[in-house]
């Protein structure tokens, strides 16, 4: 059996990457939640970041932070999960092309519309010409990369690769989520999400990369075990998926000790969480992140983030808590994610 | 068995609803361009690749209710399938079948249609999802009762090449025993006014190739086939195996390729590589061949590095199709299996002259000829290059 680890990790989201060593987390009063500036500067030429969506400026910043961790200067491969794609650009030509009735149009936010343009800029940017895809499945977008990764490794034939995650917000179609239902009503603060009782989430941008290789090394946080994408399951059939999903790997529910919920304070689709919660981990320590970061579609990047983080530092930041059940020493982690109730993911990772 | 078999295969786009108008259209050579009548555009003046069939159609012909909420996309998606499900020996997809779609633009011809609308209008709120592709994916594994691995690939023009590509190696990995592979796309004002903006669609019929070539047609379409697992197929009809395939970055320019080709050459030589095939092993290529002045050149120039002087028969099928985009590998992976099942070869329409620099003449006329192996490219934006290989069942 071959192994992969995840050597480094970088994450871009609401909250500042030191919130493990900083126990005051940024809060917000809106139901849209912008990603924290950080130094894009440091490490994206000026002139190319002026050009730049937020989608390609946080994969980029994300992808150079986690390969440098890692000690990669080129993988072998670039795989990327975004349920939304570069929507700025998206919304940019489109609105244009409408205003102007299909009139003279710049070709420049067409370009940058596809939803592989942050994939390939990290391509170009690194030079790397190696396998190069982007999934773009809701809430298992990022899965699916996962699950493309493992592939890779399977044949062997390349150590390296660069897996992300990343969804940005733009005006116009991040507002239409809010006459839909997917966005709460009422404005609240991001820590009460889960006392809200009502409808809807809060929504925001981020985006989390991995370096993961076949060998592990000085900066490993954890080993990827296996991932599970499933479209539909039936709020009764969710255990024994679940126990599927661990018995193929040689696991039991007993066996894990954090899991990480992508519970969003949305009274019709919680009640997934809440089941495990009660029931098949009830006696485990319960993680939940969504209170801090906000949910899009590729946000199980970041519980993939916040996993590697508990498993390599050994600890849990009060904070992310659901219950009080503490966990000392933590081996194994399941994350488990879905979105108004279908693409639902699971992710497994392994203390290395 | 060397390979990973394909067991059905379903089509609509605008050479035929079904894959025997499709076999038809291609044998005499009837191209499916036209203007835009369905797509409500003001760039008229522009031929396109256009299913004459309008979305009420359709939903009529699959019994929908009248409120649903299934994009264009889907639409033809489900129309495709629904011939793949006819010829795969099943009446209906066991449970455990999964669906990787590929879409460049997926919903978006409601954003567009509705882009004013939402605000006012709440019975059009239905379609604020349909924006991001995984909404059309879910629609059609929804109308097929798919429930486990359903995801979407989105790498522009070489979407649905990739989603083949993942497909095999699920099946190849034992993740998946049955799998649905390939993509749909439909005409958007969106893309038409994208590449207009980009200067690289042409006013005429595409010549791919030629000389005097300028710029592409757009084209939609549905186009699936079904991966199986050696033990899954016992003594069912195989049309046809994916023996390779490779992906590969430009790694160049966001929308133009490289003069080397670099990225469409690593793509075609990692396929060759996977299918463990010479590069003379290769009787036939369907090239992707958009027509566009920088598309041609750079995969002529790659064809070259690979096959050097001596080129196997080569054509690209856009010119009947129009280029559907994310859809375009599985279009012409189909086009790929019917010419190995049938030893035909398609031609490369309204080619007139070779271009000067590499001076490649494409197959422009109908024949009839043994083809063991195929290989077709799918090349995108964002520098994404996929080549696959399909071979004869023997």
């Amino acid at each position: 059996m071959y192994k992969i680890y995840i050597n480094g990790i970088s994450s871009v989201s609401p909250q500042s990457e030191d919130i493990f060593e900083n126990d005051f987390p940024q809060t917000y009063n809106e139901n849209i939640l912008p990603a924290r500036n950080v130094d894009y500067k440091a490490l994206i030429k000026p002139m190319m970041l002026r050009r730049m969506s937020k989608a390609v400026k946080m994969g980029l910043y994300c992808s150079k932070k986690a390969l440098q961790e890692a000690g990669v200067i080129k993988p072998g491969a670039i795989l990327l999960g975004t349920g939304q794609g570069c929507m700025q650009d998206t919304e940019k030509f489109m609105s244009n092309m409408l205003e102007n009735e299909e009139g003279l149009l710049s070709p420049t936010s067409f370009i940058q519309s596809t939803h592989n343009t942050v994939a390939g800029q990290i391509a170009l940017d690194l030079k790397c010409k190696g396998h190069n895809m982007t999934f773009t499945q809701n809430s298992a977008s990022f899965e699916t990369a996962l699950l493309d990764a493992i592939l890779l490794f399977g044949d062997r034939e390349i150590q390296e690769i660069l897996v992300g995650g990343v969804d940005e917000t733009s005006r116009e179609f991040t507002g239409f989520q809010r006459l839909d239902g997917q966005i709460k009503e009422k404005y609240i603060q991001n820590l009460d999400l889960f006392a809200s009782g009502t409808t809807g989430t809060i929504i925001s941008e981020s985006a989390a990369f991995f370096s993961l290789s076949s060998e592990s090394n000085a900066s490993t946080y954890a080993e990827l075990k296996d991932v599970q994408i499933i479209n539909r399951v039936e709020k009764s059939e969710l255990n024994s998926k679940i126990e599927e999903f661990l018995f193929r790997n040689k696991m039991v529910p007993s066996q894990i000790d954090v899991v990480i919920l992508g519970k969003n304070g949305d009274s019709r689709f919680d009640h997934y969480y809440e089941d495990l919660q009660q029931g098949l981990f009830s006696k485990k320590c319960q993680v939940g992140f969504k209170h801090l970061v906000g949910d899009n579609n590729s946000i199980s990047s970041y519980a993939c983030w916040l996993a590697s983080k508990i498993l390599k530092e050994k600890k849990i930041p009060k904070i992310f808590k659901l219950n009080t059940i503490n966990c000392n020493t933590p081996r194994n982690i399941l994350i488990y994610n879905q979105y108004l109730g279908r693409n639902h993911g699971l992710i497994l990772l392994k203390s290395h | 068995m060397r390979g990973v078999a394909v067991t059905g295969m379903g089509l609509v786009s605008a050479i035929g609803n079904n894959i025997g108008e499709t076999h038809d259209s291609l044998k005499s050579g009837k191209d499916g361009i036209s203007s835009p009548e369905i797509l409500k555009t003001n760039l008229q003046e522009l031929p396109v690749g256009e299913i004459k069939l309008s979305n009420s159609q359709i939903s009529d012909i699959l019994k929908l209710p009248e409120c649903h909420s299934f994009t264009r996309a889907a639409l033809l998606g489900i129309l495709a399938i629904k011939e793949l499900l006819s010829n795969s020996g099943y009446s209906k997809f066991p449970e455990d079948t999964g669906f990787i779609s590929g879409t460049s633009i997926g919903g978006s011809d409601k954003t567009e249609e509705h882009f004013y609308d939402y605000k006012d209008h709440p019975e059009y709120r239905k379609y604020i999802q349909a924006q991001h592709p995984g909404f059309t994916t879910g629609k059609i594994a929804e109308y097929y009762d798919l429930k486990g691995v359903v995801t979407t690939i989105s790498t522009a023009c070489s979407s649905s090449a990739n989603a083949i590509m993942m497909g095999a190696r699920m099946i190849e990995s034992g993740k998946l025993k049955r799998v649905i592979v390939g993509g749909s796309d439909c005409l958007t004002r969106f893309t038409l006014n994208g590449f207009n903006s980009l200067k690289i669609l042409s006013n005429e019929k595409s010549k791919a190739f030629d000389k005097n070539r300028n710029g592409l047609n757009l084209g939609e379409a549905g186009a699936y086939i079904m991966l199986e697992a050696e033990e899954l197929i016992r003594d069912k009809r195989v049309l046809g195996r994916i023996l390779g395939y490779g992906n590969a970055n430009d790694a160049f320019h966001q929308t133009a390729s490289s003069e080397n080709g670099e990225g469409a050459y690593l793509a075609i030589s990692q396929a060759l590589n996977k299918a463990k095939l010479s590069a003379r092993e290769i009787d036939f290529i369907n090239a992707h061949g958009t027509g566009t002045r920088n598309n041609d050149l750079s995969e002529s120039v790659a064809l070259k590095r690979i096959f050097g002087d001596d080129i196997p028969d080569f054509s690209s099928t856009k010119a009947f199709t129009g280029h559907t985009l994310g859809a375009a590998g599985a279009v012409e992976a189909i086009f790929s299996l019917l010419a190995i099942q049938n030893s035909e070869l398609y031609p490369n329409l309204n080619f007139n002259s070779e271009m000067l620099e590499t001076e490649l003449t494409p197959i422009s006329q109908f024949q009839k000829k043994e083809i063991n192996t195929v290989l077709s490219n799918s090349f995108g934006f964002g520098g994404n290059c996929t080549s696959l290989i399909f071979q004869k069942d023997v």
